[in-house]
């Protein structure tokens, strides 16, 4: 019998939002990267077609990090130490574009210096042609103090700055106004706040395609699932027509699997836990997959097993019926 | 989707003779949507009235139990595409794969170390369903069969769980179900060539059928010829290779059961976690999320079951009501007087990621839980359910002071900025910040206590 599935019809999409400039534009890409632009739920292509598939981020920073697992330290070895090895290794392994996270403090132990993280991400943008998301350290006057000057020194190359937060985004918006970049802007897992903050970031005049929602990830086991029923019930919001929730995504699954101890630790854990390294691969692979059931645009990936994995994943979900 | 008033009505005899206790049929009808009375109460109602409105009241996706005594696997009755529309209500069972050819020992050995595993996650302990043994052999001759039935026999051995037999022979299948007894098994699978006789081997040995087809249409059209015959507990095998595909003909079918209530796919789903590289765990990822009611994996491994199962956990946990423990003083290796007092929230999570590394350092410490309800240290101090008025109202409450003979307590560091307004609250009290993480609690306790 011939059966007629229930098909949704939606009247809101997804905002489709780019990264990175090549020379053309102003930038020195390589390449540029689209993300959103989906009238549906997630994969659902029987419905309409997905224009863009979600992409993989590789987190790096500006010196090696003393907090990472293990596990880290030893897949990426001698690049941790100078970031434009690092992106060359990340764009290697399979990165779509490059998170370079800011360090709270410098080698020294004293806070980071702006002059050290314009250095920093210029060393990045020389090495690699990826498109570019810079994170500062998370204090909210470091990261304007830093953010600024990377901003001002990289106009036109189109990079996203973040991490905006209602405590702290004017700043950020103003200069990712002025110098032609993004923003991204996260929430803590509450749909109303983050209509609030796009709300406020537009208000501000930032244009709708410059904003990329983060609605803050919990990892598998430590809160996963709060940030998967937002991030359904804001793409559901989107679809049904509210502008304020139609920003592409983008989560933080290799930062938050990688703070697990089931990441961390292998001595001292329960038997039943296995084989530590693929148990924190499963980890930051399954807590991403998740997400991508949820409608993440983009993901932001650490150890390079993980980005094979989800790469194969991704490219499996695009397959259309 | 139950009839409404107007529909039942139609089904009844409409002479309002009020033996039912209502004044009309109508009035009856209306009592009957609403769930106030039984059918039963109406002498007159025909069998062909009957079986319309029990089929009606049928939840959309009927209800599999596969089990074997002190043992039960469920999937079914879920009636939302989103667990935030209200909760998933059955976690899909998670079975683990022996192939007949693998022989006996090797498969005693495998069934026995999967049957063993059980590994803690807040509180809980998270264990493998069952088993799926596959009659691999590649013909259908009676050696066939016997290797089968030894396999099954080996795997019952080493296992009380319920068990799924994989294979097309009914031959095959009806040896291995034969050495079973007392139990209902899943069968898998049913297709165009062998529904008949699988049909009848899953009646005769009380086991639910698996109904396998290339497209959803023809699926339909399988289950009803199975249904015809009289068997109803069947699951549907969506036969997909790609991730893409299968999650559009998982998500179609509960489309169709919720939303149209499409009978012939009314059904759980099952899912075989299948390929290399770590593919496997990202197919049962999906089928966690997206709608399976049992997913076989193909091997077993404890860095593979222990994410899937934890997944499952925090998938299926109803959105209404988060885990959390009971506000308290938890007494952690020993404490003496002089031994710290931390705090946190009573969320399961937040509880046990302190609970667990303050144990695990074998550090003595007084550990306040305090009623946050339910909600993480970051949330439930946003939300204003975690601030230095509770936390001086739960020390004092719990008398903490009365156990310790220094009057010092440590707060979480994402809630630093509560010190000051602490230190107002308790003025005998010396405040101390923590780390944020609860990774660094030992060594904070180490060197800052």
């Amino acid at each position: 019998m011939p059966i007629e599935i229930p098909k949704d019809k939606w009247p809101g999409k997804i905002r489709t939002v780019t990264l990175g400039a090549t020379a053309a534009e102003g930038g020195t890409r390589a390449k540029t990267i689209t993300v959103g632009g989906e009238g549906t739920l997630p994969f659902m292509h029987f419905e309409t077609p997905t224009p863009n598939r979600p992409v993989i981020a590789i987190e790096i920073k500006d010196h090696k990090p003393d907090d990472w697992s293990p596990l880290l330290v030893e897949v990426w070895g001698e690049a941790m130490n100078d970031p434009a090895a690092w992106a060359n290794a990340a764009e290697a392994a399979g990165a779509d574009l490059i998170v370079l996270a800011l360090s709270v403090t410098g080698l020294d132990g004293k806070p980071t210096k702006p002059e050290a993280a314009v250095a920093a991400v210029k060393a990045v943008l020389g090495a690699t042609g990826l498109p570019l998301i810079i994170f500062g350290p998370g204090q909210a006057e470091l990261d304007n103090e830093l953010l600024v000057p990377v901003s001002e020194a990289t106009k036109g190359e189109r990079l996203a700055l973040g991490i905006c937060e209602d405590k702290n985004y004017r700043t950020i918006v103003a200069t990712a106004m002025a110098n032609g970049h993004l923003v991204t802007a996260r929430t803590p897992m509450d749909v109303n706040l983050s209509k609030q903050l796009n709300i406020l970031i537009s208000d501000m005049g930032m244009s709708g395609d410059r904003i990329i929602m983060d609605p803050t990830t919990g990892a598998l086991g430590y809160g996963i699932e709060y940030g998967y029923s937002v991030m359904e019930r804001l793409r559901m919001a989107a679809l049904q027509g509210d502008a304020m929730t139609q920003s592409p995504m983008i989560v933080t699954t290799g930062f938050e699997s990688w703070k697990t101890k089931e990441a961390k630790v292998g001595q001292g854990v329960p038997v039943s836990w296995g084989d530590w390294k693929e148990r924190a691969i499963n980890w930051e692979t399954l807590t991403t997959v998740a997400l991508l059931e949820s409608g993440a645009a983009i993901v932001v990936l650490r150890h390079p097993e993980s980005v094979k994995r989800v790469k194969a994943a991704i490219e499996e979900l695009m397959v259309a019926a | 989707m139950a009839l409404s008033g107007i529909q039942i009505y139609k089904l009844l005899p409409r002479t309002n003779c009020k033996e039912c206790g209502f004044p009309t049929c109508l009035a009856f009808a209306m009592k009957l949507a609403a769930k106030q009375a039984e059918l039963s109460a109406c002498p007159y109602v025909s069998e062909e009235s009957k079986k319309q409105l029990a089929e009606s009241s049928q939840p959309p996706i009927r209800l599999i139990s596969v089990k074997v005594i002190g043992y039960e696997v469920r999937a079914g009755n879920e009636t939302v595409m989103f667990r935030h529309e209200k909760t998933f209500f059955n976690r899909p069972g998670i079975f683990v794969k022996v192939k007949a050819s693998e022989g006996e020992e090797a498969i005693k050995a495998k069934v026995g170390a999967a049957d063993a595993f059980k590994v803690n996650y807040v509180g809980i302990d998270l264990i493998v369903d069952g088993f799926a043994v596959e009659a691999d052999g590649a013909d259908a001759s009676p050696g066939s069969a016997q290797a089968f039935a030894t396999a099954v026999k080996a795997a019952r051995a080493a296992t009380k769980r319920p068990l799924i037999l994989v294979g097309k022979d009914p031959a095959a299948l009806g040896a291995g179900l034969g050495t079973l007894s007392g139990e209902n098994a899943l069968l898998y699978a049913a297709n165009s060539a062998n529904w008949e006789a699988m049909t009848e081997l899953a009646k005769q040995h009380h086991a639910s059928l698996a109904v396998s087809a290339e497209s959803l249409d023809a699926l339909a059209d399988l289950t009803e010829k199975v249904k015809g015959k009289g068997l109803e507990d069947i699951v549907l095998d969506l036969k997909s290779t790609k991730l893409g595909p299968h999650l559009a003909l998982s998500t179609q079918v509960r489309r169709l059961a919720l939303k149209s209530n499409f009978r012939p796919l009314g059904y759980p789903v099952i899912t075989f976690a299948e390929g290399g590289d770590g593919r496997d765990s990202v197919v049962a990822a999906q089928a966690i999320a997206k709608y399976a009611g049992f997913i076989v994996l193909d091997r077993f491994a404890p860095e593979l079951v222990y994410p899937l199962l934890v997944l499952r956990q925090n998938i299926y946990t109803d959105p209404q009501k988060p885990i959390q423990v009971q506000p308290a003083i938890y007494e952690i290796n020993n404490p003496k007087p002089e031994s710290p007092v931390l705090v946190t929230t009573n969320f399961s999570i937040t509880y046990f990621s302190v609970a667990n590394e303050v144990e695990g350092s074998g550090l003595p410490a007084w550990l306040v839980v305090c009623d946050a309800e339910g909600m993480s240290v970051l949330t439930a101090w946003a939300a204003g359910k975690f601030d230095a008025e509770r936390i001086a109202k739960t020390i004092k409450g719990f008398n903490v002071a009365d156990k310790v003979s220094k009057k010092r307590v440590v707060i979480p560091g994402h809630v630093a900025v509560l010190s000051g307004e602490l230190e107002a609250e308790l003025p005998d009290w010396e405040i101390r910040v923590g780390p944020r993480e609860a990774v660094d609690l030992p060594a904070f306790m180490k060197q800052a206590l």
